[in-house]
């Protein structure tokens, strides 16, 4: 069963008379604990698919059925709802709260959910034991590392059991040890039967996925599956 | 249901965090709202004291009272009409006194202005009402001393006086009145009453306590001549339920006293306390309305500081509404948010102002009376509110429709 299939998507956006082509007659499809990397040099169209598929932005043309229901014709507040559910960010820039210590950050989600307070903290906690930072929770994001903060932040994404997590160049800000870790916790989170769609123009990271979607231009230029690279990366890791 | 309260719960934790962390700002944005509704509040206190004031003043005249007159106090009728009428005589009022049936009290009443003396103390340009004894029938005097003239006294033209409490309190600063001899003009009287406080003093010197209250016959016997000038006469009717009865009979019978025919006009005015209330409403209404505009125009300011701190707010805040927006919170919950905080600086700011305008009201009462209510509290506390709404709304509007992915860009 496909999570995400998008059939024939175009995105068009006015930039004063201009009418730039985002995206151009994009078809693909999703599975379940799929671990895609999409890639493309800037201006490639990447970011704008990105944002579709994460709900946040919706397409000039074409169908987007997101667990077979179809998302184009959703309201605002049904968008925010399978934002809230069904996905979870992670972004370059962490983007989280400055004034909120990690587990009010890692609730946001869930209050914007309506989960009770108990079990909100109680999801937040585990939420947050589970990317290694159990003993982090009460501090506020200046006084994290910035793969802590990371850190936080993919606790976030996967404090509401999303149907997919998007990361938007997720080690982008990080030194590249830095940055291994949190692809190393990507590919844990993986295993556990997550689906995943990362952002990326670094080769080397877009290497840790299952399969590699290449745009450019607003098309995909190739489609592929890599064959098991990743349980070299994982080994590596391991080490570390 | 419970995620909307989850979502003020959170909407609430950020306004708090937002306004904290912004001391100055917020306290700044506060002061515009505490000033504004200090000084609406200290105005519609100070509005409410003079109006009982004046309220608690003509009802101590007595609402069921008529006054029969030369002059109409509020009319259409030209003045040189009512300057040509007939005075109304003494010999009238014993005529008219006795057609009358329907009143409780009548008394004519005449005055003139005078300086009261005793020993060197002085008061100048008092009204020293003349009447009889029915006169106090015909009002709600209470006593704080003494009694008021008898009908033998009145009859006689005694050299007896009954004075309001202002002039004891001036005459008689630290002892009794009753008994002493007091000068008005020049002759003397004896004091046998003293009024309780009557009236206030937004009626200046129509206050019962800055008058003097002396036999009619006296006063033709010291001052002028009995037909001199036209006397009023005071009619009371036998409660406020009868004062419409009362007026058509008197009519009648002053009409009948006067010999005049039915296709002639009534050569006289019937007046009433109500016209007193109608014109007061009418000019010191529309300097009321006109202060409380002007002092609006103070909250009105604070308002606009509060939007402008708002958008401000929300300007820096976007890349926190995207990743708010992003992970699913909805437009309301966005609007609320701003709202809660623009709310939240006018409920803070709305409550120091009130509690000041409480204290400056309570100090203004030295001088004018005010008068802290209920409704005035409630008041305050809703404009600020309200104010916090109207004017956080746009920002929040801006910030609920902004664009997620714009919003995430941002920098």
């Amino acid at each position: 069963m496909n999570i995400i299939k998008i059939e024939h998507i175009s995105k068009i956006y006015k930039v004063g008379l201009e009418e730039v082509h985002a995206l151009r007659d994009v078809s693909l499809s999703i599975d379940k604990n799929e671990y895609v990397a999409i890639m493309g040099p800037s201006g490639s169209g990447k970011s704008t698919l990105m944002n579709m598929l994460g709900c946040l932005d919706t397409p000039t043309s074409g169908l987007y059925l997101f667990k077979g229901v179809s998302v184009s014709e959703m309201s605002d507040n049904q968008l925010a709802n399978i934002r809230n559910k069904e996905i979870g960010f992670v972004f370059q820039t962490f983007n989280l709260l400055a004034r909120y210590d990690a587990i009010h950050n890692v609730e946001l989600p869930l209050i914007y959910g309506g989960v009770p307070k108990e079990e909100r903290r109680e999801r937040a906690k585990r939420a947050l034991i589970d990317v290694g930072l159990g003993d982090r929770m009460n501090h506020k994001p200046n006084e994290l590392s910035g793969g802590q903060r990371q850190r936080v932040a993919i606790a976030r994404a996967l404090v509401t059991n999303p149907s997919i997590i998007l990361a938007d160049e997720p080690t982008g800000n990080l030194d590249s040890k830095t940055g291994e870790e949190i692809m190393a916790l990507f590919q844990e989170i993986h295993q556990k039967g997550n689906t995943i769609i990362l952002v990326t123009h670094e080769e080397y990271i877009a290497e840790h996925a299952a399969r590699i979607i290449r745009l450019r231009d607003g098309l995909i230029e190739k489609d592929e599956f890599v064959e098991k690279r990743f349980t070299n990366t994982l080994n590596k890791n391991q080490e570390i | 249901m419970r995620i909307i309260l989850l979502e003020l719960k959170e909407g609430l934790t950020i306004a708090l965090k937002a306004i904290i962390s912004n001391k100055i700002r917020s306290l700044l944005t506060m002061l515009g709202i505490f000033i504004g509704v200090a000084v609406v509040i200290t105005m519609s206190t100070a509005i409410k004291g003079i109006d009982n004031s004046f309220k608690e003043g003509i009802s101590s005249l007595g609402t069921d009272v008529l006054y029969i007159d030369k002059w109409a106090w509020f009319t259409n009728v030209e003045w040189w009409k009512m300057r040509n009428r007939r005075n109304i005589t003494m010999e009238e009022f014993y005529k008219f006194k006795n057609l009358v049936r329907l009143p409780k009290a009548i008394a004519p009443v005449t005055n003139t202005i005078q300086p009261i003396k005793y020993n060197e103390r002085r008061v100048d340009n008092v009204f020293v009402n003349g009447s009889t004894a029915d006169y106090i029938k015909t009002t709600n005097f209470t006593f704080e001393q003494g009694r008021f003239y008898s009908e033998i006294e009145s009859n006689a033209g005694r050299q007896v006086a009954v004075i309001g409490s202002e002039i004891a309190k001036k005459l008689f600063p630290n002892m009794s009145a009753l008994g002493r001899t007091i000068k008005i003009g020049n002759f003397n009287y004896k004091v046998v009453g003293v009024l309780a406080e009557q009236g206030s003093f937004i009626l200046g010197p129509w206050n019962p306590d800055n008058q003097v209250y002396i036999p009619i016959e006296t006063i033709f016997k010291n001052f002028f001549n009995r037909s001199f000038k036209t006397i009023t006469i005071n009619v009371r009717a036998n409660g406020p339920e009868m004062v419409d009865e009362t007026k058509s009979e008197i009519e009648g019978v002053m009409r009948k006293v006067r010999g005049l025919t039915y296709n002639q006009e009534n050569d006289f005015s019937i007046n009433q306390q109500e016209g007193l209330q109608q014109s007061y409403n009418s000019i010191v209404g529309v300097i009321q309305i006109a202060g409380l505009f002007i002092t609006s125009l103070s909250l009105f300011v604070g308002a606009i500081g509060i939007m402008n701190i708002m958008f401000v707010s929300v300007k820096e805040r976007t890349k926190e509404i995207g990743l708010r927006k992003a992970i699913g919170a909805k437009k309301r919950a966005i609007l609320s948010q701003f709202l809660l905080e623009s709310s939240v600086i006018c409920f803070i700011g709305g409550l120091a102002g009130l509690i000041a305008a409480i204290i400056i009201s309570l100090l203004i009462n030295q001088f004018v009376p005010t008068s802290i209510q209920i409704d005035s509290i409630i008041i305050g506390i809703g404009v600020s509110l309200i104010t916090g709404i109207i004017s956080g709304f746009a920002p929040a509007y801006t910030a609920a429709n902004m664009d997620a992915v714009e919003a995430l860009r941002y920098e």
